[in-house]
């Protein structure tokens, strides 16, 4: 019977289980730094002489952005009714793009927040999150669709939705509908209840919320502006979103983000040996 | 949990038209017509069962996890969840469940990602996404066909904080889940060869897996 061990197969098994309470330990409630606060409210002024790029994705809308590695992704919910879904492939093999379901295992969380990573299908960090206000991010509902806008606000094809959204965003790069995994939503506070079923915190965001994104290797990005498939509102709301694309900074060598975790470190150290062993 | 429980075997079934018993750390594919239904046996207990499908005459729609939870506004799968597609559409529904939960946020196991969760030592062993590009080659899709799916008897409680840890198994041995095909499927598992966490008591087993027609009527 091939469910049956062996002693010696009892000891491996023993030994297995060990290592990992000890990683489970370390990456969990015990992690060698602590996550910092958010960001506060108009802290970290963006410097305007690192502005490469500056727009504003009306509501409903997409936009598709191509990233170097080291610049840095700034999106503003200017009145604090937007919801930003992100998708995000490697420029050079978009076979490799993000993985919400990686992201989530390997971090041993789904609440992303300031000092988070956002990994590739290939170990690698595709973003690191540098300032971020609320806190209160989707990574694991989803963006919606034509039907279901259909279900919470009646029949008014002039509503745009994200999948229709990340369809033509990925086109603009020669992408298609097999290229588009799930994604995440910043400025969706929704969390998981003691009894399974998904809620939402609507007094987590705030007009002006920001996060701001550290492109890990050169990326291609998307998003999309358009109001979250749990957002309680009976009406389709969804403000204006400022986007900036700021220069790169020097790598700092206590840079939190590369070194909160260890596995940070070791997904940053597979990044650094596929670009090429950067010190 | 929000959803109703049901531990009843679907006792309607008709003729058994395929049983297989997939090995230990193997990957297994196969063709789901519309209205069969889909057993999934965890034999030795504490097994997890990596699962994908895809429409079976056009591979671009499949299976999507984020559909699915949204579909039914909550976190897990088991009895009545609609396994929904890329494209909206019900693949197959959920109809009977022994064990009582089964994850579909943590994914696959890769070679890459285990060098960043347990250590660059983990490199060199088998994975689910290496099984998955084996059976998904068979069927002329790539590694981008690859997408997050459903991990049957896995037990990935996720807190209202967001802590999420992969934990021990509370499927038992002979644990059971068994779904109707609302479209032709092509299934693609992986039984996964994990040995550095709980989701296979640390000793990958084998698993079954039968199809049986729809009943009579």
């Amino acid at each position: 019977m091939s469910g049956m061990t062996t002693s010696s197969s009892e000891a491996q098994i023993a030994e297995n289980r060990r290592r990992y309470e000890a990683l489970k330990a370390a990456g969990t409630g015990t992690a060698p730094k602590k996550m910092p606060p958010p960001t506060e409210s108009g802290a970290s002024p963006v410097d305007p002489q690192d502005i490469v790029r500056t727009e504003t994705i009306p509501g409903g809308w997409y936009a598709n952005y191509r990233l170097k590695a080291g610049e840095r992704l700034r999106i503003e919910s200017t009145e604090g009714t937007s919801a930003v879904a992100l998708l995000a492939w490697n420029s050079t093999d978009t076979s490799e793009r993000l993985n919400h379901a990686d992201t989530v295992k390997i971090q041993w969380t789904a609440a992303l927040q300031k000092g988070r990573l956002l990994f590739s299908d290939m170990g690698r960090v595709l973003f690191s999150i540098l300032e971020d206000t609320s806190g209160a991010h989707d990574i694991l509902v989803g963006g919606s669709s034509a039907a279901t806008n259909v279900m919470r606000y009646g029949d008014d094809p002039s509503l745009r939705n994200t999948r229709t959204n990340m369809n033509l965003a990925a086109a603009k790069f020669g992408l298609g509908p097999r290229d588009i995994p799930p994604l995440v939503t910043f400025f969706a506070p929704v969390f998981v209840t003691d009894s399974g079923s998904f809620a939402w915190r609507e007094d987590a965001r705030a007009a002006g919320d920001f996060i701001e994104l550290r492109a890990e290797m050169d990326l291609l990005v998307a998003l999309s502006n358009c109001p979250h498939p749990l957002d309680p509102a009976p009406t389709y709301i969804a403000g204006p979103i400022n986007v900036a694309i700021l220069e790169g900074l020097p790598a700092a060598g206590d840079d939190f983000c590369r070194s909160a975790t260890v596995e940070a470190a070791r997904g940053f150290q597979n990044t650094d040996t596929y670009l090429g062993a950067r010190p | 949990m929000t959803k109703g429980f049901s531990a009843t075997p679907y006792a309607v079934a008709g003729d058994l038209v395929l049983k297989h018993e997939i090995p230990a750390r193997q990957p297994w594919s196969g063709t789901i017509r519309k209205g069969q239904l889909f057993r999934l046996i965890d034999t030795c207990g504490q097994q997890a069962v990596d699962t994908l499908f895809y429409r079976a005459d056009d591979h671009a729609e499949r299976y999507s996890a984020q559909d699915t939870l949204l579909a039914q506004g909550s976190a897990y799968i088991s009895t009545g969840t609609k396994l929904v597609s890329n494209a909206g559409n019900v693949l197959l529904t959920v109809v009977a469940d022994s064990c009582g939960r089964h994850d579909t946020s943590a994914g696959a196991c890769s070679c890459e990602s285990n060098t960043v969760r347990f250590g660059h030592h983990t490199k060199f062993e088998h994975a689910c996404r290496e099984n998955f590009a084996i059976e998904v080659a068979r069927h002329g899709m790539t590694k981008r066909d690859i997408v997050p799916n459903i991990n049957f008897f896995m037990n990935v409680p996720i807190a209202p904080n967001g802590d999420l840890v992969i934990d021990d198994g509370i499927s038992a041995p002979g644990a059971y889940v068994e779904m109707v095909a609302e479209m032709d499927v092509l299934c693609v598992i992986s039984n996964c060869p994990q040995i550095n966490n709980p989701c296979n008591g640390f000793n990958p087993t084998p698993v079954g897996v039968e199809i049986y027609e729809p009943p009579a009527s």
